[in-house]
C-alpha cells in the first residue's frame, strides 16, 4: 500500500507541512525534510519554486524567489532528493506551478519522482480536464498521487468529479485566498466544511491555507483528517538556527 | 484549417485554461455566458452606440500620402491613436465593462504596461460608476508618469507591482491575486489576448472592430477590401488581433506582426517572444513565452512599456506555428527613429508601440501597388519623456 493511504488509514489529526525548496539555504532542502519528521510532522509538500506564483502570497513568492536566485531549479531538486529517502519515512509530495513540469517533461518528472521516493504532486494550475486526457496515465502507472483542490466555490458536481479523480487525498481551501492569510472561521466556513464531509467523499480531506496556530489547525482537524500549514512554517524558518526554529515551530502544533 | 478557437478553448496547440481552481468558478462563469451575452442584441446596440459617440468610431483609415511615396507603397494608417483615450485598449474595455454589468458584477481589476490600459479601464469604471482598481509595475508607474495621474484623477487606485522585474508581467500576477481573493464580485478586465480562455477569443471578438471598419474602408476607398499587407505591433497582441481578425480566412492577405527587438534579439534585452520562446503556460494559457530551460519566465526588455511582456496570446502563437502569420522585430533604436519619421512627415507622434509596427516598413520592399494597412494603434503623448530624451529634444 502507499505511504499516503497507509497514513490515511493509521492517523488521525494529520499535520502536514509545506516549504520551499531550496530555501533559507540551497542545500537546506533534506535537511528540513528530515528536522520536520522528527519534530512530529506526518506529511511534508516540498515546493518547487516558479517565478510566478500566482496563487501564492508574500512569503511564499519572496522563498520562492530567494530559492531561484540561489540556483534551484526541477535538475538539482532531484538531485538533491536522491538521499530523501535514506533520511525520510513519511509521504513526500512535489507542489508547484505547471510550466516547470512542462519544461522538465511529464513523464520524465514522474520517474523522477519514482527514482527518489516521492509519492505524488499538487500542481493547483494543472487543470482537471488536461490532467484526465493527458497525464493521469502517466501518473497512476507509477503509484503517483495527484492532489486537486477545493474551494468553497467549487460545486458539488465539480467536487465528485475531483474525487473521483483524486487518489490521495482532496486538498480543501479554507477560503478562496492566496496563501499566508490568517484562517477566520465564520458561520460560513463552518457550514461549507460541514457541506463537504457531508458529501462523503472517498478521498481524506486536508485543510489548508490560512493555519496558522493550534486553534485553526484544531479547528481544520474537526472537519476534516487534518491540516496543511504552509506561509506560517517558512515564515517561522531561521537560517542561524535551522532545526531549532523547526523544532519550536512544530511543538505548538504538537502540545 | 481554423485560426480561431475551439469548443475546448484551443487553437491548435494554444490556449486552454491553466488556472488554479480558485480561479475556476470566475473563468467558468465567463466562459458559459460570453458569446451569449455578446452575441444578444441589446448588448451589440449599447456596445456599437458607445463606440461611436464615446470612442469617436469609425476611428479613420488615412492613406498617409509622403510615407507611401518614401515606401513605393500605398501606406494606410488604421487610426486608433484618434480614440477616446488615446488607444485600441478602449474598444475591449468598453466590451468588457458591459459584460461585467450584465454578469451583475460592481468592482473591477485591470493590469496595465504603458497605462493605456489602465487608463480605458478607469475610463468605462467612471462612466458606469463601478470601483476600479489598476495593478502596474512600479517601473512602469515611474516611466508612464501621466497615465498614472489620468487614472488617480478618474477615480481608480492604482497598486504597485513590486515582485519580479515590477513590469506588465508581475502586474497581471498581482491583478491574478486580487481576482482570486475576491472571487465573487470582481471581474478582471484583461488588457490583451492572453489569459486563461474565453479571455484571448472576447477581447479579440472586442478587437475586431478594427479590421471590419478597415475593410469597409478600404472598399470605398480603393474599390477592394482586401490588402497586401497587414502590420501592427504585438506584446500580447491585442490591436494586432483585431487589425488581422477578419482577414485571418483570407490567405492571400499578408499578416505581418511585429514584436519588440529590445537592443538586439540577441542581446538579453529583449521582448522578441516569437524568436527567443518556446512554448509553455503563462498566466493561464499554453503558448509561447520567454523562459529558462527549468521553465522559469524570463524577464523581456522593451523601450515600449507597452511591449514589454514576455508572452503572446496563444491565437498569436497559432498563427506563428502555422506560417498564417509573419512575426519579425524592429529595435528601440528603429522603433524611436520611425515615430520620429511619422512625427515630421506626417505630423502624427505615434506610440512607440505602434512606432515598431512602422519600423518594419524599412525592411519590406514594394513593387509600387501594394495597399499596406498599418494598425497605428495609439498615440504618443505618453512617450513624450522618452521621445525627448532620446533625441535631445
Amino acid at each position: 500500500m502507499s505511504r499516503i493511504k497507509t497514513l490515511f488509514q493509521e492517523k488521525k489529526n494529520i499535520l502536514s507541512i509545506y516549504f520551499t525548496a531550496g530555501y533559507p539555504e540551497l542545500n537546506d532542502t533534506v535537511r528540513i525534510a528530515e528536522a520536520l519528521e522528527k519534530s512530529g510532522a506526518d506529511l511534508l509538500e516540498i515546493g518547487f519554486p516558479y517565478s510566478d506564483p500566482v496563487a501564492d502570497g508574500p512569503v511564499i513568492q519572496a522563498s520562492s524567489k530567494q530559492s531561484l536566485d540561489q540556483g534551484m531549479d526541477l535538475k538539482l531538486l532531484f538531485e538533491q532528493l536522491k538521499s530523501l529517502r535514506e533520511k525520510v519515512s513519511i509521504p513526500v509530495l512535489l507542489m508547484g506551478y505547471v510550466n516547470p513540469m512542462l519544461q522538465f517533461g511529464v513523464e520524465n518528472f514522474c520517474n523522477a519522482c519514482v527514482e527518489v521516493g516521492v509519492d505524488g504532486c499538487i500542481v493547483p494550475d494543472l487543470p482537471m480536464v488536461e490532467y484526465e486526457e493527458f497525464y493521469q496515465d502517466i501518473f497512476e502507472s507509477r503509484g503517483l498521487s495527484n492532489i486537486f483542490l477545493v474551494t468553497p466555490q467549487t460545486s458539488p458536481e465539480r467536487i465528485r468529479k475531483i474525487d473521483g479523480l483524486s487518489n490521495g487525498f482532496i486538498y480543501l481551501l479554507s477560503s478562496s485566498a492566496t496563501t499566508g492569510q490568517s484562517l477566520q472561521v465564520s458561520e460560513n466556513t463552518e457550514s461549507y466544511f460541514a457541506r463537504i464531509a457531508d458529501l462523503k467523499l472517498n478521498n481524506p480531506l486536508m485543510i489548508g491555507f490560512g493555519i496558522n496556530s493550534k486553534e485553526t489547525f484544531d479547528k481544520a482537524c474537526q472537519y476534516a483528517n487534518g491540516g496543511i500549514i504552509g506561509s506560517a512554517f517558512v515564515k517561522a524558518l531561521e537560517p542561524a538556527d535551522l532545526e531549532g526554529s523547526i523544532q519550536r515551530f512544530m511543538l505548538k502544533f504538537k502540545s | 484549417m481554423s485560426y480561431f478557437v475551439n469548443e475546448k478553448g484551443y487553437y491548435g496547440d494554444f490556449g486552454g485554461a491553466y488556472i488554479p481552481e480558485m480561479l475556476y468558478p470566475n473563468v467558468e462563469e465567463l466562459r458559459q455566458n460570453y458569446l451569449k451575452i455578446i452575441e444578444d442584441e441589446s448588448f451589440q446596440q449599447e456596445f456599437h452606440q458607445l463606440l461611436k459617440d464615446y470612442v469617436g468610431r469609425p476611428s479613420p483609415l488615412y492613406l498617409a500620402k509622403r510615407l507611401s511615396q518614401k515606401y513605393k507603397a500605398n501606406i494606410f494608417l488604421k487610426r486608433e491613436d484618434l480614440n477616446h483615450t488615446g488607444a485600441h485598449k478602449i474598444n475591449n474595455t468598453i466590451g468588457q465593462i458591459l459584460l461585467a454589468e450584465r454578469l451583475g458584477k460592481k468592482r473591477i481589476i485591470a493590469e496595465t504596461g504603458a497605462g493605456q490600459h489602465g487608463v480605458a479601464t478607469a475610463t468605462v469604471c467612471a462612466l458606469r460608476g463601478l470601483e476600479c482598481v489598476v495593478y502596474m509595475g512600479e517601473v512602469d508607474i515611474k516611466r508612464q508618469a501621466p497615465n498614472v495621474a489620468r487614472m488617480k484623477m478618474l477615480g481608480a487606485k492604482v497598486v504597485p507591482a513590486t515582485s519580479g522585474s515590477k513590469t506588465l508581467k508581475d502586474a497581471t500576477n498581482e491583478a491574478m491575486r486580487d481576482w482570486i481573493n475576491n472571487p465573487v464580485d470582481t471581474h478582471y478586465i484583461i488588457g490583451s489576448v492572453v489569459g486563461p480562455h474565453p479571455y484571448p477569443d472576447m477581447v479579440a471578438i472586442f478587437q475586431s472592430i478594427i479590421s471590419e471598419e478597415t475593410k469597409k474602408q478600404l472598399l470605398e476607398q480603393t474599390g477592394n477590401d482586401q490588402p497586401d499587407y497587414v502590420l501592427a505591433c504585438v506584446g500580447g497582441g491585442s490591436n494586432a488581433m483585431g487589425m488581422f481578425y477578419h482577414f485571418v480566412d483570407d490567405e492571400k492577405v499578408k499578416l505581418v506582426a511585429v514584436e519588440a527587438g529590445g537592443k538586439g534579439v540577441d542581446s538579453g534585452f529583449s521582448a522578441a517572444t516569437t524568436y527567443l520562446g518556446k512554448e509553455g503556460v503563462l498566466h493561464g494559457s499554453r503558448s509561447i513565452l520567454m523562459q529558462t530551460d527549468d521553465g522559469q519566465v524570463v524577464e523581456p526588455h522593451s523601450v515600449s512599456a507597452g511591449l514589454d511582456y514576455p508572452g503572446i496570446g496563444p491565437q498569436h502563437a497559432h498563427l506563428f506555428k502555422t506560417g498564417r502569420g509573419q512575426y519579425v522585430s524592429v529595435t528601440d533604436d528603429e522603433s524611436l527613429q520611425a515615430g520620429l519619421l511619422l512625427t515630421q512627415m506626417e505630423g502624427i507622434i505615434p506610440a512607440i508601440e505602434s512606432a515598431h509596427a512602422l519600423a518594419y516598413l524599412e525592411k519590406m520592399t514594394f513593387t509600387g501597388q501594394e495597399n499596406v494597412v498599418v494598425c497605428l494603434s495609439g498615440r504618443g503623448d505618453k512617450d513624450m519623456d522618452t521621445y525627448m530624451k532620446y533625441f535631445g529634444l
